[in-house]
């Protein structure tokens, strides 16, 4: 291939006959639409009705729109910075270096469940609290973690099945309530969910809100044990001590309350559970049961909520696989479709046009 | 009269060649069935990850080699321009492997995400900015499906040329074979040498090879 080097004596050659040089075209024509075909295979071209995480972002930005520069879901949100103590009892059952005693900076995102970016504050949508803990030698724990106590789907067909069924009809604004029946007759797993969910009402605002991971990872320890865990967010205020609800005031009561709450720092303690074997690992929708050891291994502290702007967390993608060494995903389904659906919301967001987030969390800082 | 090992690539180009077809031809599945996938989509990116730091070193390797081993001089069978047309392909392979990675790895640098080959933690090589990580993105697959097209060319015209032509332009780069004999071409010399006459009668009448003492007219 080489122009300038003397030419090569001919190799080795058998006479072209016009049979053979049609088996050979034959052949290659073959092979390379094989190799075509078998990419396209791979690349889910072939096979429509395969959920794939493209088709899973474009349902929702079926249900929901298109808001280009926004999350295709908790698309209302606010960010947040602090900081991670780590008491060091987490050690016990991890040797993630997130559970040595010592501060680690977080960024965090307050946000709303749901595709519309601007959607009026409503007490009973899911309430999201995603995290951003940055460790040592370049390490990060991302968790990103809801206000219920158990998730309402097993599977990330039902997911996007359900919520397929409870999208808004264009006409009355409200679910087609047949659709939504008809899922639930479906999916008792879901029913049973809910009701979880209904004893559980939730608290007055994002600040006393408590956050649960819901999905099951694996802690490995020095001893190299590996148990399985759950981990919640629990706040430092009482429940019980919540102001009174402020709905009327504004269509993003939720958002501004929580400004003005973090004009004090917000405290909340990372609470592991430790699983038991029989414990499902692969079923967010089911709860552990209530006498399992926990373990309080320190304090989250969020001493700043600022409105989403570039280099906060508005560019960070909280994909629940990103763990430092000593935590592992297990065997709920749930976790590898969110991390390749939040990769895809941020890969199509991150080439759109970014447009300000609707709270002013400076404005209400004003106020 | 030539031995057979000079015709054919050095060794050391033959084993980097296979062993970066392997895992680019992985790569590329690796690539597109993470794509499409809800299930296995975080275990395929921490296997497409590291290996694609190690198509980068190769990379950096090959290219060294080549700079140290000279390639065989081009097949009879291929006209001025087919060798100019061979020639960029391969400089566009080359091209693609090497930037390829070093855009993953910007891409992930661009989002913040941490990059580790093992126990090894690699540094960021990007500014994190998510607008620089939109643009890096669309580029990887941009050249991602260039690359797919450009290694589905690039077979097609080895099978073109061993399969139709029967040249043996395979064996040049084989391990499996130990090149053309040197009794084999003398008895298909007279052949090939017709086959090449016919060839170049048509581009250019005054670059008979064998009146040339050359195979290939420049």
């Amino acid at each position: 291939m080489n122009e300038d080097t003397p030419p090569a004596p001919p190799p080795s050659r058998e006479p072209v006959s016009r049979r053979r040089a049609l088996i050979g075209l034959s052949a290659v024509g073959g092979i390379g639409a094989a190799t075509i075909g078998g990419f396209g295979f791979a690349r889910g071209a072939l096979t429509p009705e395969k959920l794939t995480p493209a088709r899973f972002a474009d349902r929702f930005e079926h249900v929901f729109g298109r808001h280009e520069g926004f999350r295709r879901n908790h698309a209302k949100g606010l960010s947040a910075t602090g900081y991670f103590t780590s008491n060091g009892a987490g050690t016990v059952v991890s040797t993630a270096s997130v559970f040595r005693s010592g501060t680690y900076p977080v960024t965090g995102r307050f946000s709303l469940s749901g595709g519309l970016p601007c959607a009026p504050d409503n007490a009973s949508v899911v309430r999201g609290l995603g995290l951003q803990i940055d460790l040592p030698h370049g390490e990060q724990w991302r968790t990103a973690m809801v206000n219920i106590p158990v998730f309402l789907d097993s599977t990330p067909q039902n997911f996007i099945d359900r919520l397929v069924a409870s999208q808004a009809d264009p006409e009355t604004g409200k679910p087609d309530q047949k659709k939504v029946k008809a899922y639930l007759e479906d999916h008792p797993e879901t029913v049973a969910a809910m009701k979880i969910v209904h004893q559980h009402p939730p608290t007055s605002g994002f600040e006393n809100s408590t956050y649960r991971g819901l999905n099951a990872f694996g802690f490995t320890n020095e001893d190299g044990q590996t148990v399985p865990v759950r981990w919640m967010l629990v706040p430092e205020e009482p429940e019980g001590s919540e102001k009174p609800p402020q709905e009327q005031s504004s269509e993003d009561y939720l958002f501004e309350n929580l400004v003005r709450a973090s004009s004090a720092p917000l405290q909340w303690h990372l609470i592991l559970t430790l699983g038991q074997p029989e414990d499902p690992t692969n079923d967010a929708t089911k709860p552990w049961p209530d006498d399992r050891r926990t373990i309080d291994v320190g304090t989250v502290t969020i001493n700043s909520v600022r409105a989403e702007a570039p280099g906060n967390a508005r560019d960070i993608n909280f994909d629940p696989l990103v763990l430092p060494d000593g935590i592992t995903p297990l065997d709920d389904p749930l976790l590898a479709a969110r991390s390749s659906v939040y990769a895809q919301s941020f890969a199509r967001r991150s080439r759109e046009t970014h447009h300000p987030s609707k709270i002013d969390a400076e404005a209400v800082r004003r106020a | 009269m030539r031995n057979g090992a000079t015709v054919r690539y050095a060794l050391p180009s033959r084993l980097l060649h296979w062993i970066m077809a392997v895992m680019v031809v992985v790569q590329l599945l690796i690539a597109a069935v993470m794509m499409a996938s809800l299930a296995y989509y975080p275990l395929l990116l921490a296997l497409h990850k590291p290996l694609g730091i190690v198509i980068l070193i190769f990379i950096v390797i090959r290219i060294v080699n080549v700079l140290l081993h000279r390639p065989p001089p081009a097949m009879y069978t291929m006209g001025l321009w087919e060798r100019r047309v061979a020639k960029g392909s391969e400089f566009l392979l080359y091209g693609l492997l090497l930037i390829q990675p070093l855009i993953g790895w910007a891409m992930l640098s661009a989002a913040g995400d941490p990059l580790s080959v093992g126990p090894m933690h690699l540094p960021p090589i990007a500014p994190e900015q998510t607008s620089l990580f939109g643009a890096l993105r669309v580029v990887h697959s941009v050249l991602a499906y260039l690359l797919f097209a450009s290694f589905t060319a690039h077979l097609c015209a080895v099978l073109f040329h061993t399969l139709v032509l029967r040249d043996g332009l395979l064996s040049r780069m084989a391990l499996w074979t130990k090149g053309w004999a040197a009794d084999h071409v003398e008895t298909v010399a007279d052949e090939a040498a017709e086959h090449q006459a016919d060839v170049n009668s048509e581009a250019d009448s005054n670059a008979h090879p064998v009146k040339d003492g050359r195979w290939l007219g420049d």
